[in-house]
């Protein structure tokens, strides 16, 4: 994996969103992201893991340039995209998609899902109507739907399905980088597990990298080579999933992981977990972001703001760790 | 012991354009007085209107309950009079948690208001509950006991960890959090004095950190207070961390019920089994279900699983299994059940 060049990496990568009053004036910054450094090798799939909130689904946003960066630099393929000329570029968001929560929201109600699947190529490519009807059935084949679906409505289709629909959707384009932006919330754990057997299928049928944000710690931990926890907008722990799963260094992570319940074990709820909730993030305290609800803290929390650096093969960012 | 609650052979139905949804089909569930019991199943199979049956509550013009009974501290709730059941039952000694914290308060009163309100009609210290002879608006609400439900709602507050409680009261909805709210409903279900309180996969809407406070919050506050609870969730992990008892239902049928140890250990219906294992493991294997969940409108004969089924016989088709008993609590509806019983 260290041997290639990274798909995709992240360089000190911010985006501040501003808060304004009721007049629109400016009244302070919202920063969401704030300063990540991750890169993602090809094939491999990493976990951006967080509460609510904390920025994941803003740095995936930013990641691929659906949001402008207020700083730092996003490379891909060795490439900084933010430099490219407007026509590279198109070529970059051919082979970078997102994913969103419901894909199946992002079919339009009155097109037949043919027309659906057949739009992205008409936009992206030249293929002719035969051409892109080949492209279209195999992508549906590949999702695991019949052909006779071509003909159908979205609302003729269970949620499951039209998450598939998305799936070929966005295939059709043969993107290498997929940004899965919390893929099987609000589904049942039956439906989640054929849909995760699915992203599994489709990596190795087409070579598929996938950035998978998650607030399910145990659907990353099945899913991810790679994990990354972050916390009100910075990155706390980077490491091997098995490795960070197993011992977690970063006292959020530590927390995080005692907070799911299992099916085996002891029961985690009945024991303490975290108090309170995380802090606004229009203002987040000094030094440490996670000191105020950190059992370990320390007069040094307060002081500095801990950088990310190597403990034991994993990158984390506490002082104590 | 008696039971707190026994639904029994209760049958729902929706009349939808295309057929009648059979949602509920000879449903029986029954709980003792302090239990929590988890009722555990995916979208559809019927969780929610069991849930809203009991409060008697179905959706006006959708549900119709066609036979069987709810039998609640030993009167039969659906043949009971209606307005008798808002002022003793329904609110007071049968309360709801929702789902969605967020759509359960108006946005435009404090929280103390909407929370005295409640209490002006539900408060345990109310000798009659319901509306009076006035309307709304106009019935009075007696100073002695206002101050008196204002103490019980202050004491609630800080006993669901609502940080500076009186403060708490003059504030609107939305300066408080997700979890807050969800605290806040909480209290607002324990405030009547209630006998059962019915929470609707409370918990789905938080993260985990905030669902391991409130699943934590909830058991201590109804083990302390005596309170049963039927927590409808999808999640297998949450039920195993509340509940005394788990039932899995499928498809509008009760499948399985039995202690939550002994459900972990040792599950019995294959559907538990392949539910079970649908959970993603640590070592990356993950096992979904084949097949879909089938039709409320043409369900399959028999066995409603048995399409999906790895032990599914001729029998299964032909009929209904018979309820086993494995144990003292433990009971399954499978021809072929796992392990022995």
């Amino acid at each position: 994996m260290t041997s290639e060049a990274p798909l995709l990496e992240l360089v000190d990568l911010t985006r501040h969103f501003p808060t304004r009053n009721a007049f629109g004036r400016r009244t302070g910054w919202l920063r969401a992201v704030d300063g990540v450094s991750l890169s993602v090798w090809p094939r491999e799939t990493v976990g951006l893991v967080g509460e609510s909130g904390c920025g994941k689904s803003t740095l995936g946003k930013t990641a691929i340039g659906i949001y402008a960066p207020t700083a730092g630099e996003i490379w891909f393929l060795g490439r900084e995209i933010g430099r490219l000329p407007a026509r590279e570029r198109r070529k970059v968001a051919r082979e970078v998609q997102y994913v969103y929560q419901d894909p199946g929201a992002s079919l339009d109600p009155r097109w037949k899902i043919g027309r659906s699947l057949h739009e992205p190529l008409q936009i992206h490519t030249a293929l002719s109507r035969s051409g892109r009807d080949t492209e279209v059935r195999a992508m549906l084949q590949a999702v695991g739907l019949p052909d006779a679906h071509l003909d159908l409505y979205p609302h003729e289709l269970s949620g499951g399905q039209q998450r598939r629909v998305g799936l070929a959707r966005i295939l059709t384009l043969r993107p290498r980088l997929i940004i899965l932006d919390e893929p099987t919330s609000g589904l049942d754990v039956s439906v989640q597990a054929s849909v995760l057997k699915l992203f599994r299928r489709l990596q190795e049928a087409f070579a598929l990298t996938y950035l998978l944000i998650s607030h399910d710690l145990g659907v990353v931990r099945a899913m991810c080579q790679r994990v990354a926890v972050m916390y009100l907008g910075k990155l706390v722990e980077v490491g091997e999933s098995a490795r960070l799963f197993a011992a977690p260094r970063h006292p959020y992570t530590q927390s995080l992981l005692a907070a799911v319940p299992s099916l085996t074990g002891p029961r985690s709820t009945r024991m303490l977990s975290l108090e309170g909730e995380p802090p606004n993030p229009r203002d987040i305290p000094s030094g440490c972001r996670f000191r105020t609800r950190c059992p370990l803290a320390q007069d040094v929390c307060a002081a500095a703001e801990p950088a990310l650096r190597a403990v034991d093969g994993q990158l984390v960012a506490c002082h104590l760790a | 012991m008696t039971d707190l609650l026994a639904v029994e052979a209760l049958r729902v139905e929706f009349p939808t354009d295309r057929g009648v949804a059979r949602v509920l089909d000879g449903i029986s569930v029954a709980m003792a007085p302090g239990e929590v019991v988890g009722l555990v199943g995916e979208s559809g199979c019927g969780k929610t209107t069991l849930a809203r049956a009991i409060l008697g509550v179905l959706p006006f013009g959708g549900g119709f309950i066609r036979g069987g009974q709810i039998r609640f501290k030993g009167r039969d709730l659906l043949r009971e009079d209606q307005r008798v059941l808002g002022e003793e039952v329904r609110g007071r000694a049968i309360t709801f948690v929702p789902q969605d914290p967020w759509s359960s308060l108006s946005p435009l009163f404090t929280v103390g208001a909407q929370i005295m309100d409640l209490m002006k009609w539900k408060s345990p210290h109310r000798a009659r509950s319901g509306r009076g002879r006035w309307p709304a608006v106009l019935s009075g609400y007696p100073r002695e006991r206002r101050a008196r439900d204002r103490q019980d709602v202050l004491d609630i507050l800080s006993a669901v960890r609502i940080a500076e409680p009186a403060r708490a009261l003059e504030r609107l909805p939305h300066e408080f959090s997700g979890g807050q709210r969800q605290r806040l409903m909480i209290a607002m279900a324990l405030l009547p004095a209630p006998d059962l309180l019915i929470a609707d996969e409370p918990t789905t809407a938080l993260d985990v950190t905030i669902q391991a406070q409130i699943l934590r919050l909830l058991r201590g506050l109804a083990k302390e207070r005596g309170v049963s609870v039927l927590f409808t969730t999808h999640d297998l992990g949450v039920a195993r961390e509340i509940c005394d008892r788990i039932v899995v239902m499928y498809a509008g049928q009760v499948v399985e019920s039995a202690p939550t140890d002994a459900f972990f250990e040792r599950p019995a219906h294959p559907y538990t089994r392949r539910l079970l294992d649908s959970v993603p493991r640590s070592d990356g294997e993950i096992r979904d279900i084949p097949g879909e969940v089938p039709s409320l409108i043409s369900p399959p004969a028999g066995c409603r699983f048995h399409p999906r089924c790895d032990y599914a016989t001729v029998e299964c088709s032909a009929g209904r299994a018979p309820e086993g008993v494995r144990g003292a609590d433990h009971s399954v509806r499978c021809h072929h059940p796992l392990g022995a019983i």
